[in-house]
């Protein structure tokens, strides 16, 4: 019978057996990417692919938020002509994709990384330096 | 029994690290010495108002009255600009947590293998390939982070601030990644503003002293003696500054970078950085995207004031919740079950540490924290912090 784990239960009950830290990529300069190398550590709990396919996904919605095109030129011109002002009322694009992130994060825990007794952090939550994955106690073996 | 849990509300800008001051809960950040940053205002303000007192009732009826609303937006611009500058968050980077600098360090020692009792540590130098150029990464003994490219420690602010520029007295803040467009907004706007009102008020005394004679005009306008005063001195540093720093964002470079010379000479890397072409530098630079502040100020931090021990009490994980509202974080550190195998490092920024620090690596510069290099491209305004680098590099040039 599958449990469903909540985080909150994940918390409450599990002990911190250790933690994996995702080092940030800078092969293409200051543009915020992860390294997709897969964790030696994370070798027993989680498939290669899957893990990379979440972290691909990081990318390229970090990518997304801090892409040089059109939009971000005219976000630009427009706050720089409101002298920024414009930016109490609306909100920046960054600021739109982060959110993006962050439901993304609570959606891959709540369906891949919970169930196997790991929980990524908002790589925002430590500065955008790394992706931070804990890695629970195993208890389905101890019981 | 039941323990008493009282939760103050602590909000998150009150436990930072570093050297910087919180106002507004956290809403404005600025460096602790702000009495440049009063004489800034008091210097803008006042020859603002001298000039609205003396100089726009005559010119607003003698030539056009746009001239003073003209110099009221420019005004209002050059403030708002500047009050950006100074209060807002850099591009601070968060000092790493217990468990991430004990990763790093495990890292470094599996990368350093053996070192013989006795010797030195290597420094520690992680290399990453940036657009095919080789750039180093250095560790940050405060921060305990390997920064990212172009940071740098801000010895002012004691902070890694991200593509870091300056630490401005001027503005009373460091220049980084987040406030260096309204940087450069401030000093092109008040290059302008300058201009403008040095320029009106030539006119002004020149169309009086048709009229009334020199000294007579002098001796019934006095502030337009004090506001040319003004004007001629900032016109020379904030004008070159301006064009210096359009420099500088033509090559998509740094103070900091330019200074310690990181990508001039032959033998040197080239900017990995730059586009090559100024348009896309300037547009990259001044237009880009806006980064949010990784620096969580005002998020609330939830301290129990419980009665027994606090490990019962306080849990110990992060939430994965959206990051815009503001999640809790326990500040105590994670039980670890695993040990780390390798020994910690002691860090010499940390004086309660009781271990003897082992010597310092090659990176730590015996230098003074302030210095002022004499190359003719530097602005008076900028104060890099320092290291071994940045005083081998003057070694080199001078």
């Amino acid at each position: 019978m599958a449990e469903t784990h909540s985080l909150q239960d994940m918390r409450q009950q599990a002990a911190v057996a250790a933690k994996v830290f995702i080092q940030r990529d800078y092969t293409n300069g200051t543009v915020c990417q992860f390294q997709t190398k897969f964790p030696s550590e994370l070798e027993t709990r989680i498939d290669k692919q899957q893990f990379e396919e979440t972290v691909r996904t990081l990318n390229n919605l970090y990518a997304e938020a801090e892409k040089l095109g059109s939009q971000s030129y005219i976000e630009g011109c427009l706050a720089c002509l409101t002298a920024y002002t414009v930016f109490l009322c609306m909100e920046t694009h960054y600021e739109k994709v982060l959110k993006k992130i962050a439901k993304y994060i609570q959606e891959q825990n709540d369906k891949i990384y919970t169930p196997r007794g790991l929980l990524l952090t908002d790589p925002i939550e430590r500065g955008l330096r790394v992706v931070e994955v804990t890695i629970f106690e195993d208890r389905s073996l101890t019981r | 029994m039941s323990a008493v849990m009282i939760t103050r509300k602590v909000r998150k800008w009150e436990k930072l690290p570093g050297k910087n001051t919180f106002c507004c809960d956290g809403r404005v950040m600025m460096a602790r010495q702000k009495g440049v940053f009063y004489l800034t205002l008091f210097l803008i303000v006042g020859t603002c108002s001298l000039f609205f007192a003396f100089e726009c009732p005559y010119l607003a009826v003698h030539l056009s009255p746009a001239i003073p609303v003209f110099a009221v937006l420019l005004f209002l611009f050059v403030m708002a600009m500047l009050l950006r500058t100074s209060f807002s968050d850099p591009g601070v980077l968060p000092r790493a947590l217990q468990e991430e600098a004990t990763f790093i360090e495990m890292e470094i020692e599996a990368a350093n293998g053996n070192v013989p009792a006795g010797q030195r540590p290597p420094p520690r130098i992680r290399n990453v390939q940036i657009n095919n150029q080789i750039v180093k990464l250095k560790y940050c003994y405060t921060c305990k982070i390997f920064r990212p490219p172009r940071a740098s420690h801000c010895s002012i602010c004691d902070n890694c601030v991200d593509r870091f520029d300056h630490h401005c007295p001027w503005v009373g803040n460091c220049v980084g990644k987040r406030n260096y467009r309204y940087f450069y907004l401030f000093t092109m706007s008040l290059s302008l503003l300058t201009i403008y009102i040095f320029t009106f008020n030539i006119v002004h005394v020149v169309m009086r002293s048709v009229d009334k004679g020199f000294l007579n005009t002098l001796k019934e306008t006095p502030g337009t003696v004090l506001e040319v005063l003004v004007c001629f001195f900032t016109l020379w540093s904030v004008v070159g500054l301006t064009g210096f720093h359009t420099y500088l964002i033509s090559l998509n470079q740094t103070t900091n970078e330019d200074i310690k010379g990181s990508w001039s000479g032959k033998n040197r890397v080239q900017n990995p950085y730059s586009h090559k072409n100024i348009v896309k530098n300037c547009c990259e630079v001044l237009c880009g995207p806006t980064y949010p502040s990784v620096l969580d100020r005002r998020g609330l931090m939830h301290e129990d004031s419980s009665v027994p021990a606090a490990s019962a009490t306080c849990t110990t994980t992060t939430t994965t919740t959206s990051s815009s509202c503001s999640s809790s974080s326990s500040s105590n550190p994670v039980p670890q079950t695993t040990k780390p195998t390798a020994p910690l490092i002691p860090n010499e920024h940390t004086p309660d540490d009781a271990k003897p620090s082992i010597a310092a690596s090659a990176e730590r510069s015996p230098s003074p924290k302030e210095e002022h290099p004499p190359a003719s491209k530097v602005p008076p305004l900028a104060s890099p912090e320092t290291d071994a680098e940045t005083s081998l590099a003057k070694d080199k040039t001078h």
